[in-house]
């Protein structure tokens, strides 16, 4: 390769703030034709930003731009739009798939690009009533399917295919606009997480593939969180961690574990949160799940078994799309699940949430706006709503119990209580949910889960989407209910370091499956291995 | 890996897959004896039928492509032809030229119609079809407006045949003689005494290849595109709002032309009346040609036809002569119109749902071999 | 309170108000100031507009239930109505007259609502998410089923049948000797020659609001309000949001039973055949002009929406025909009910999700 050229792509000096809120800060990096450059990072290091910025998309402008200069070919550049980037031979494929079911490959990869044969109809209403011609158009595809070498047939309907050709299909759409009105030729392709979803056998073809564009002079940004693929595809490795690169280099020699130390380590701000350590002697078990499989969309869950002590905080992380959400949802019975869930030593069938919060267990869902609040009602409403139906609290009754009126007066005295304890910003608990902020409602969230007095509570992603000073409210808030009233807490997180900074032990899930559960004092490299798949030595399956 | 059916599963999802049509079967099956109409008048019957409605029915399977469902909103189009109906009426021109005109005058009346159906119905995505229901009853209140007030005293209508004795508005009925079977009678052949409009048949079949290469087109293709997903549709750049006004203009502009060939062949227009009831009993029939909401083609038009104007023909001697009331199989047929399309609605729902289920099953399938 | 705090809070009044409604509600007070200046009678309006008021009340609050548990405007009221029917055709069936034909109506078409309400309520929650086109066909073969079944039921009511085949029930059967009047007679109140104010009617429909009302403060109630307000927050609160469902259908079901035979007795007629055909439509914008949206209603929207909607059908017939010697009034009520309904349709903020 020749040193002197000046490298395909140049990103400089980037940064990006979310009000005020720094994802990005000074990323430098170069790439050359050919080079295929491996991006990890855990999830909100900033991978998907950075590439929104290369991309010109429209979240990025509409908030206040970024900072630092993007080179292409030695020219500085700066795509308004995803368009533009495509004209200037950059293609994106995309984690979640953008095909349409009833149609085969080849519509698909052409999609509103199909070549046109001329009719008389379109002199009178224009160039859509020209029609399809199929052959150009199984041939363009098939010549986009060429390049990648894999055996997709070009007729398949979509539904039809497994997954691994589905993402070819993507892939090979971007290659096909190649030599069209809109590009010249694809010089970089970006490929976000195109392995999650694969076998193994799909993604072998695939990193095959890649090498083979690479070999015709494409440049590819590869995002995975599978380091074995990174570290056998890519020339370059680059890690990201906190919105910063903290290492690029050449991928020979570097060894899974290096990856994850980079990775993983992130700083919190859970400083005025310490460390305990919780005794698990003489415990007794208060939940046990076995052979649990759930069917969540996206957070599939596959065989999961899992001992929660009477007492403890319990941490479940994972990259995100691996299941660990997929858990609390299952047992909750929010989706189709199977397997046996055993509460106090009693079996609770699964698939009703009522026989889960009558067995003293409570959920705070991830999806706060869908499945956790009442937007349309008052906080009043959304924090007793549970109590008063699962333990008719806030209730008064008369002809024996025949008539059970809603005691507004308990009601808002409750509410009130939380919104004191919590901390809950409001102008009165007659507000509608949907007008507090995210960390408001979060804490909303949690007082309806407080007032049922569960036993044993699941949370999921509590943090997520609110800002730095709610979510450390929001970590001593749990620790400290977990310590005055004794409730067991299962939490779930993305985001490794604050599971640290409060679980007694985490265990991680990946594909589906716990892969080891570790005391959460233990390094986090030693987690990021995990996360990514590997198993060490120090690790034994599900006791402490 | 897939699930496995048993062969038992298969047939009950086939049965579960075509239930109306097989109903209907079923239906046709004990009311034809019943009837005990000959074979030679129901066959020549049902010709008329096809001649007279499948044109109409044929209208609803483009907003079907682009996802909309069924288009009630046909009723639009059926307004816009009756209008057209009135003027030729009026200024005296008959025949095949006096259908011609009315087709034009109805072209623009319906063009303005979809449009503004369209974009109504890109407000309310998701309740499409309720929506393009009200659609239907609140243009008939407009209609009235414009034919029973305007009509002879803003729009001017000279013909005393047309207007009622109060010196405006069109009568209740409008005698089509002009231009009655004007387009069936051009050419007849006999076929064992069975007589057969081969002109419009002609026009059918013309509109039915037209609509056949309409989904080779590049607009149909954004059609299905938009009807499977639109936000992918959208990502592809395909004007997704767009695209459906305008499947709903050309379903619109069919429906005009639909109900001319309609009326031309009934001969007289029940001016308040005709196109409220051709929504219904065109959506009727093309879902008892077991047609979806979801997916239709022209197979289900002929089919649906032929079944349920077989039923529409013979319930009422059926019920005559099984009860002794006629007046019984004409609610027979009425409540079967009304409950198809009410099977067809939940079927159609219920197997939305069904289908998300199998993921579930998969998994459990999988978990079994886990443990 | 200052100016500018007054016109603001002015502004979301009536921004809460909704714009339709304000012009429905000009509307109908520029008929009221008209009325004397083209000789129509106030009082005799204004009681016709009470009267209606007081006959359509019921089968708008039987929207409520429904649209509290999401199930959206229930198009599918003829089944209700079909409910109320049998139930006033059964009790003249059995002779019982006077107040108590009308207790007894109540009575039979009670099971009957029961029942029919539980199984569109088992349909509808198979089919969420299209419930509203599905109950307007629901609705519609009913009413096709039930023409067979006038025509075959074993009545023999001699004022109820067919005079020459001695079978088979007639199109309209009059209430009179039976429950006509029986509520708008009770306590009623004349104030002038021309206006009379129907007492037992608004007592009879108090009460069932008053029911509702407190219904939907009690523990099931507020489940209820739940349900539609978001589904999946009640199923994770251990709700079972399809018995919520089935129960609301069931009390708009029963509710529209009931508020057939309300209309029946101040009426006169009982109507058969297709008569129920298109009741849903009223009461559906009525319900809309009241302020409810898809998903979200109250009793005031009942109140207000019926009397603005039963005012301008009353008042535009006379008004408009003193004045222009024109009946427009099919036409204004067509546009103005469907206008209304399309417009809720079309609205989104009906749900934050």
């Amino acid at each position: 390769m020749n040193e002197k050229e000046a490298p395909l792509l140049e990103m400089r000096h980037i940064s990006k703030d979310f009000f005020g809120n720094q994802v990005l800060s000074d990323v430098n990096f170069t790439l050359k034709r050919g080079e295929i450059l491996g991006l990890v990072g855990e999830n909100g290091a900033g991978k998907s930003t950075l590439m929104k910025i290369l991309f010109g998309m429209d979240e990025i402008h509409q908030t206040g731009g970024y900072g630092g200069d993007i080179l292409l070919n030695g020219e500085k550049v700066a795509f308004a739009t995803s368009i533009e980037a495509l004209a200037a031979g950059i293609g994106m494929v995309h984690q979640e798939f953008s095909l349409l079911p009833d149609f085969s490959a080849t519509e698909n990869i052409l999609l509103n690009r199909e070549p046109l044969k001329y009719t008389v109809f379109s002199e009178l209403f224009g160039e859509r009533l020209n029609i399809l011609d199929r052959e150009k158009m199984t041939e363009i595809s098939e010549k986009a399917i060429k390049r990648l070498a894999v055996p997709l047939d070009p007729e398949m309907l979509v539904s039809q295919m497994p997954v691994g050709h589905k993402q070819f299909t993507e892939i090979a759409r971007e290659l096909s606009k190649e030599g069209t009105g809109l590009v010249e030729g694809i010089k970089l392709l970006v490929l976000d997480e195109p392995t999650a979803v694969l076998s193994e056998q799909e993604a072998d073809s695939l990193l095959k593939a890649m090498r083979l564009l690479a070999e015709t002079g494409i440049a590819i940004i590869f995002i995975s969180h599978r380091l074995q693929e990174i570290i056998d595809v890519c020339d370059t490795i680059m890690v990201m961690r906190d919105g910063k690169i903290m290492k690029t280099g050449p991928s020979k020699g570097v060894a899974i574990p290096d990856i994850a130390k980079w990775m993983v380590g992130r700083e919190v701000n859970t400083s005025a949160i310490v460390h305990r350590v919780f005794d698990y002697e003489n415990k007794d078990i208060i939940l046990a799940l076995r052979n649990l499989w759930v069917d969540m969309p996206g957070e599939v869950v596959r065989n999961v078994n899992l001992d929660v002590y009477k007492g403890e905080i319990i941490g479940i992380g994972g990259m995100a799309g691996q299941g660990k959400l997929g858990i609390p949802n299952g047992a909750m019975g929010l989706f189709p699940a199977g397997g046996h869930v055993t509460f106090e030593g009693k079996d609770i069938p699964l698939n009703s949430p009522r026989n889960f919060l009558d067995a003293g267990m409570a959920f705070v869902s991830e999806d706060r706006r869908g499945v956790g609040l009442l937007l349309d009602e008052t906080l009043e409403w959304n924090v007793s709503f549970t109590a008063m139906q699962i333990q008719e609290k806030y209730l008064k009754q008369y002809l024996g119990g025949f008539f059970k009126w809603r005691d507004q007066k308990a009601i808002e005295e409750e509410t009130n209580g939380y919104v004191k304890q919590l901390e809950i910003r409001c102008t009165s608990t007659k507000q509608k949910a949907k007008e507090l902020s995210g960390g408001n409602q979060q804490k909303i969230c949690l007082a309806k889960a407080f007032a049922v007095a569960p036993k044993l509570l699941f949370v999921s992603e509590p943090t997520r989407g609110i800002d730095i000073g709610a979510k450390s409210l929001v970590l001593k808030a749990l620790r400290k209910y977990n310590e005055e009233q004794g409730t067991t807490i299962v939490m779930i997180s993305s985001e490794l370091e604050e599971l640290r900074a409060i679980c007694d032990r985490i265990a991680i899930v990946s594909d589906g499956k716990v892969l080891g559960i570790l005391p959460a004092t233990t390094d986090s490299a030693e987690f990021g291995l995990l996360m990514v798949g590997q198993k060490s030595e120090m690790i034994d399956g599900g006791s402490v | 890996m897939t699930l496995q059916r048993t062969k038992s599963q298969k047939v009950l999802r086939f049965l579960g897959n075509n239930t109306v049509p097989i109903l209907f079967l079923v239906i046709c099956a004990f009311g034809i004896p019943l009837s005990g109409y000959s074979t030679n008048y129901l066959v020549s019957e049902v010709v008329v039928r096809i001649a007279r409605n499948s044109f109409l029915i044929v209208s609803l399977l483009i907003p079907i492509l682009a996802g909309m469902g069924l288009n009630f909103g046909m009723t639009l189009g059926a307004m816009a032809g009756q209008i057209g109906l009135i003027f030729i009426s009026d200024w005296g021109i008959v025949g095949i030229p006096g259908m011609l005109l009315a087709m034009i005058i109805s072209t623009p009346i319906s063009i303005a119609l979809g449009l503004w159906c369209g974009k109504i119905l890109n407000m309310a995505k998701g309740r499409e079809m309720v929506t393009s229901y009200i659609i239907g009853f609140f243009m008939n209140g407009i209609y009235q407006l414009v034919v029973l007030y305007g009509m002879g005293s803003i729009i001017p209508i000279r013909s005393s045949a047309l207007v009622l004795p109060r010196g405006y508005g069109i009568r209740n009925t409008v005698n089509l003689i002009g231009i009655r079977k004007s387009l069936d009678n051009v050419l007849t052949i006999k076929l064992f005494g069975v007589p057969i409009p081969l002109v419009t048949f002609a026009v059918i079949a013309l509109l039915c290849i037209f609509v056949l290469w309409f989904k080779k087109t590049k607009l149909g293709q954004d059609m299905r595109s938009v009807g499977q997903d639109m936000e992918v549709a959208r990502a592809a750049g395909i004007k997704v709002e767009h695209t459906r006004i305008v499947s709903i203009v050309i379903s619109t502009v069919f429906a005009g032309y639909g109900m001319i060939l309609y009326l031309q062949n009934i001969g007289t227009l029940n001016t308040y009346n005709s196109h409220m009831q051709i929504g219904m009993f065109s959506v009727a029939a093309l879902l008892v040609g077991g047609a979806t909401v979801s997916k239709a083609n022209i197979r289900n038009v002929f089919l649906g036809v032929i079944l349920f104007h077989l039923m529409f023909i013979v319930s009422p001697m059926a019920g005559k002569n099984l009860i002794g009331q006629a007046q019984l199989g004409e609610y027979f047929r009425v409540f079967v119109s009304y409950g198809v399309i009410t099977i067809s609605l939940v079927l159609y729902e219920v197997r939305k749902k069904r289908d998300r289920g199998d993921a579930g099953q998969l998994l459990a399938a999988e978990q079994g071999e886990a443990e | 309170m200052n100016t500018q705090n007054m016109i603001s809070s002015v502004k979301s009044t009536l921004k809460s108000f909704g714009l339709p409604r304000i012009i429905i509600g000009l509307f109908l007070l520029l008929l009221f100031i008209l009325a004397p200046f083209v000789g129509v009678n106030i009082g005799t309006s204004l009681s016709d507009t009470l009267n209606r008021f007081g006959m359509n009340a019921v089968m708008v609050l039987a929207m409520v239930p429904m649209i509290h548990s999401g199930c959206g405007l229930n198009f599918g009221l003829p089944l209700g109505i079909i409910a109320g029917l049998l139930g006033g055709t059964l009790s003249m069936q059995f002779n019982f007259t006077g107040p108590s034909s009308f207790m007894m109506a109540i009575l039979f078409a009670t099971p009957f609502a029961v029942i029919l309400g539980w199984g569109y309520g088992q349909l509808l929650n198979k089919v969420k998410g299209g419930e509203m086109m599905i109950a307007t066909y629901v609705g519609f073969s009913s009413v096709a089923f039930m023409c067979i079944m006038w025509l075959l039921l074993p009545y023999s009511n001699p004022t109820m049948v067919w005079g020459y085949s001695g079978s088979g029930l007639r199109t309209t059967i009059s209430t009179e000797g039976y429950y006509l009047h029986v509520l708008n007679d009770f306590f009623s109140i004349r104030l002038t020659e021309h206006l009379t104010i129907p007492t037992g009617m608004f007592l009879f429909f108090a009460v069932l609001a008053l029911i509702i009302w407190a219904f939907l403060h009690t523990k099931t109630g507020t489940a209820m309000t739940a349900v539609g307000s978001n589904p999946v927050f009640a199923r994770a609160s251990g709700i079972n949001v399809d018995k919520i469902r089935t129960l609301s259908v069931v009390m708009s079901t029963w509710l529209g039973a009931i508020g057939i035979l309300v209309y029946q007795q101040s009426f006169g007629f009982i109507q058969l055949y297709m008569g129920p055909f298109y009741m849903a439509l009223p009461a559906v914008s009525a319900i809309l002009i009241g302020g409810a949206s898809v998903n979200k209603a109250t009793i005031t929207n009942v109140i207000v929406g019926t009397f603005l909607f039963q005012g301008i059908l009353t008042m535009t017939p006379s008004v408009m025909n003193s004045m222009i010697h024109t009946d427009m009034s099919e036409v204004i009520r067509i546009v103005v009910s469907n206008g209304m309904i399309l417009y809720a349709l079309t609205r989104r903020t009906e749900a934050t999700r």
